[in-house]
């Protein structure tokens, strides 16, 4: 019998949890060879569907294939010994062990028990000359950068000689160029024979890198296309079940007054003896976006959180309409106009075991109107809680009071959106406010930076996506090494342009 | 001066033992705040083997039998903690603290039942555990630490169970995903704390004196341990450098009248008796910033959670 075309398929596959049905009758077939992409919007059965292939659920119906033989799997360990391995999003690295460690943990080469390192770095080190992936064996996990994390994380899976390679949503973490990088070892690994199925909800990505494409949407499958016979516009309708606009619609800006002005700000870093943030100095108006862009940890970080009063500044002063508040606790800025979409939600943005609505509040509890005396007004809460879920469409299991920690990702930001633009600001501080979001969700946030901004508000983005910098904003300020190297208007520069400053190749 | 390094020599083997029980813990993910419970079991179950035990034996084979049950019953106890924080999935300091309390009690009931009457004081004779070495006094455990320090040192850094049993302490998912089973691993590196801290009780109790009160217990040596245990950093051979610094101070208080300058001092037994506690609290202070911990120690692992 001629071998299958398929390496893996999953067929007819469902799989229910008590009240939601995840994957309904959902096929995918995985040729040899291919990079296979699997596209849907969060919480569409993606992640659902791979830990059945993991082993990790057992479906209610449908069967597995490999190589057109039947097989079951019940535990992880059996999606290992079929050679199926996985790139997960939140890496599974030990941060205090080496690279080498690393990938021979769980299959050590060992005589009696006693380690045998030296063997196993001859076979890491030619494994990554072969596909190209750069890495020190002895360098230690916590020391390396991002990129070189992910590319450990695959020659783990090379070194157990995987033959069908899952990336679950490989790019949110990386670089552009890093993300390049990423897209070429994928190519190299499908032409050497690995099958590659590739999860994400980046359409360019997919275009760029994918061969055929399964679409999911709310637990179905869509279909199964050709990336070379379809456009984006139609996977994004096929993902979301409607038309997407790429384009941002808005109007050119009417800048006003001053709102913000930064001057001469310096920041000292945690992680070097120099300065995170150099002598920056910029200006917000009135109705205008500005975008801080940059590759991560050029310093936006570190300007966000002295501009915000998370941190303090070594020199420099911040005025918020006009008044100075570059010494002025967090509370203070935030009363005086500025709020803030902090870059990670789950740490700076919401108390992840908090009910939403006690999330709602919290930069107002103790105003007149949400307590007497110390005590909350608790019924005033949940009115203004549910007035601000309804607004803003915010969507969670029991409203108000659900607790934070179970809602997805896209409505725990739209919950911070709604706390942050209903203080009515004249500053809104948005940072990577639609990181890790799908399309449907960073269309909604996008429109409302761009009403803000159209109300008169000055919004100052940052955000490492050029996408976004290009389509939203009105002026764009490339931050490298902790100053600012270059300004653009948006309709004038090209993204390769934008690129080069942010790599600090050019500079003004 | 040698009744000096006599001993710090006590103490150092003594806080080495259990420290490396703690460490061995710590690596695989679970605070191990019972060591102190632990070594009273061990030193309890030791002494009284060594009254039970024949007294026509001969004293080598006594020796080896008291410390092997001492060490057994070390593994037993500890047990204990392995079973409700790792399966129970139980808050492992409150788990450490019941059996520190319980192993006190214990000995109180056995030791007053042996002796059928209110004293909790067990004699026994420990010459067969000491020997001189020229002008030394040293005993046995002085070599069992030793070798166990050296074993400790080969089987965390040379082997794969040592791999493995640090990943467990760092990133059980991580060890889990790569199909480790964190469970048994974790069972492993409890099972070794209790079989070390086993033997540091009953070496505590038995080359110093004839009589030991076990209405003391072993007088914080096990938390002394964990303070040994953090200050080495959770590496064998610091540990054994930590254990020596924290002895020469443990020390002074039994020999401070000895030496000429420090008894002119006229300061009290008491002060003495607290140094190497003060010490370890303003050592702490000053390092546990720096210090670093198994990520994942104290968090029970959980299979299903990605």
């Amino acid at each position: 019998m001629a071998e299958s075309e398929y390496v893996i398929e999953m067929l007819n596959i469902t799989k229910e949890f008590p009240g939601i049905r995840a994957n309904d009758n959902i096929t995918l077939q995985l040729k040899r060879g291919e990079i296979h992409a699997l596209l849907g919007e969060n919480g569409a059965g993606k992640s659902t569907l791979m830990s059945v292939l993991f082993g990790l659920y057992q479906p209610e119906s449908g069967v597995i294939r490999k190589n057109g033989q039947v097989v079951r799997i019940s535990d992880p360990n059996d999606a290992n010994d079929l050679n199926i391995g996985m790139v997960h999003q939140h890496f599974k690295l030990v941060e205090c062990f080496s690279v080498l460690d690393n990938i021979i943990l769980g299959v050590e080469p060992n005589r009696a028990g006693f380690l045998q390192k030296k063997q196993a770095r001859e076979k890491v080190v030619a494994l990554s000359q072969r596909y190209g992936l750069r890495v020190d064996p002895d360098a230690k996990v916590e020391d390396i950068s991002v990129g070189m994390q992910q590319r450990t994380e695959i020659l783990k899976m090379l070194y157990r000689d995987n033959e069908i390679l899952i990336f679950d949503e490989p790019t949110a973490v990386l670089t552009p160029q890093e993300i390049d990088e990423l897209m070429q070892i994928m190519k190299n690994l499908a032409a050497e024979g690995k099958s590659i199925l590739f999860i994400s909800h980046k359409l360019a990505e997919i275009m760029a890198v994918a061969d055929r494409c399964t679409v999911l949407r709310k637990g179905r499958c869509i279909g199964t296309v050709n990336t070379a016979e379809t456009t984006m516009e139609e996977l994004s309708s096929m993902m979301v079940g409607r038309q997407v606009n790429f384009k941002v619609d808005k109007k050119d800006a009417q800048p006003g007054e001053v709102v913000l002005d930064v001057q001469r700000l310096t920041v000292p870093s945690k992680l070097h003896k120099n300065n995170a943030v150099k002598n920056v100095s910029l200006q917000v108006r009135r109705g205008e976006i500005v975008c801080l862009a940059g590759i991560e940890g050029n310093g936006q970080t570190e300007f966000v959180y002295a501009l915000t009063g998370l941190e303090k500044q070594s020199a420099g002063t911040i005025h918020l309409c006009g008044k100075d508040v570059s010494h002025a606790p967090i509370r203070q800025r935030s009363k005086d106009g500025m709020s803030h979409i902090p870059e990670d939600r789950h740490k700076h943005g919401l108390v992840l075991d908090f009910t939403l609505e006690q999330n709602m509040v919290l930069q107002r509890y103790w105003q007149p109107e949400f307590q007497k005396n110390g005590f909350i007004n608790f019924p005033a809460v949940r009115q203004y809680s549910d007035r601000l879920i309804e607004q803003y469409d915010v969507r969670s299991g029991q409203g108000s009071a659900t607790v934070v920690r179970s809602m997805s990702g896209g409505n725990q930001q739209k919950a911070i959106v709604a706390r942050e633009i209903d203080k009515d600001p004249e500053l809104l501080v948005a940072v990577q406010p639609t990181r890790g979001l799908d399309v449907g969700a960073i269309e909604y946030i996008h429109k409302q930076l761009v009403s803000e901004r159209d109300a008169g508000k000055g919004v100052l983005l940052v955000s490492l996506e050029l996408d976004e910098v290009m389509n939203v904003s009105d002026r764009i300020l490339v931050m490298y090494e902790g100053e600012i190297v270059g300004e653009f208007d948006p309709k004038n520069v090209t993204v390769e342009e934008l690129g080069l400053y942010m790599a600090g190749a050019k500079r003004m | 001066m040698f009744l000096m390094l006599k001993y710090a020599l006590l103490s150092a083997t003594v806080l080495m033992l259990v420290a490396l029980g703690g460490c061995f813990s710590e690596h695989s993910g679970v605070i191990n705040l019972a060591l102190e419970g632990i070594m009273v079991i061990g030193g309890l179950v030791g002494t009284m083997a060594l009254n039970l035990l024949p007294a026509d034996m001969l004293p080598v084979w006594k020796v080896v039998i008291s410390i092997c049950l001492a060490a057994v019953s070390g593994i037993v106890y500890s047990s204990l903690l392995a079973f409700s924080a790792i399966n129970l999935k139980a808050d492992q300091t409150i788990g450490g603290t019941a059996l520190n309390l319980l192993s006190t009690a214990i000995a109180l009931v056995v030791v007053k039942r042996y002796n059928g009457t209110q004293s909790a004081k067990l004699s026994y004779d420990n010459t067969p555990f000491i020997f001189q070495a020229g002008p030394l006094t040293l005993n046995v455990f002085l070599i069992i630490g030793l070798v166990l320090l050296a074993v400790s040192i080969v089987l965390l850094y040379k082997t794969r169970f040592g791999l493995r049993l640090q990943a467990c302490g760092e990133h059980p998912q991580a060890a889990g995903s790569v199909g480790i089973n964190v469970y048994k691993m974790r069972w492993a590196g409890v099972l070794i704390s209790g079989f070390l801290a086993g033997i540091g009780g009953f070496a505590y109790i038995v080359p110093a004196v004839q009589t030991w009160n076990f209405e003391v217990g072993v007088a914080g040596m096990g938390f002394l341990a964990l303070a040994v245990m953090i200050f080495g950093q959770w590496k064998p051979g610091k540990i054994a450098l930590a254990a020596i610094f924290f002895a020469i101070f443990k020390s002074l208080a039994n020999i401070y009248d000895s030496i000429g300058w420090l008894s002119a001092l006229h300061l009290t037994k008491e002060l003495y008796n607290m140094m190497p506690f003060a010490a370890s609290m303003i050592i702490l202070a000053f390092t546990s910033k720096r210090s670093r911990a198994p990520k994942a120690e104290g968090i029970p692992y959980d299979k299903g959670q990605r």
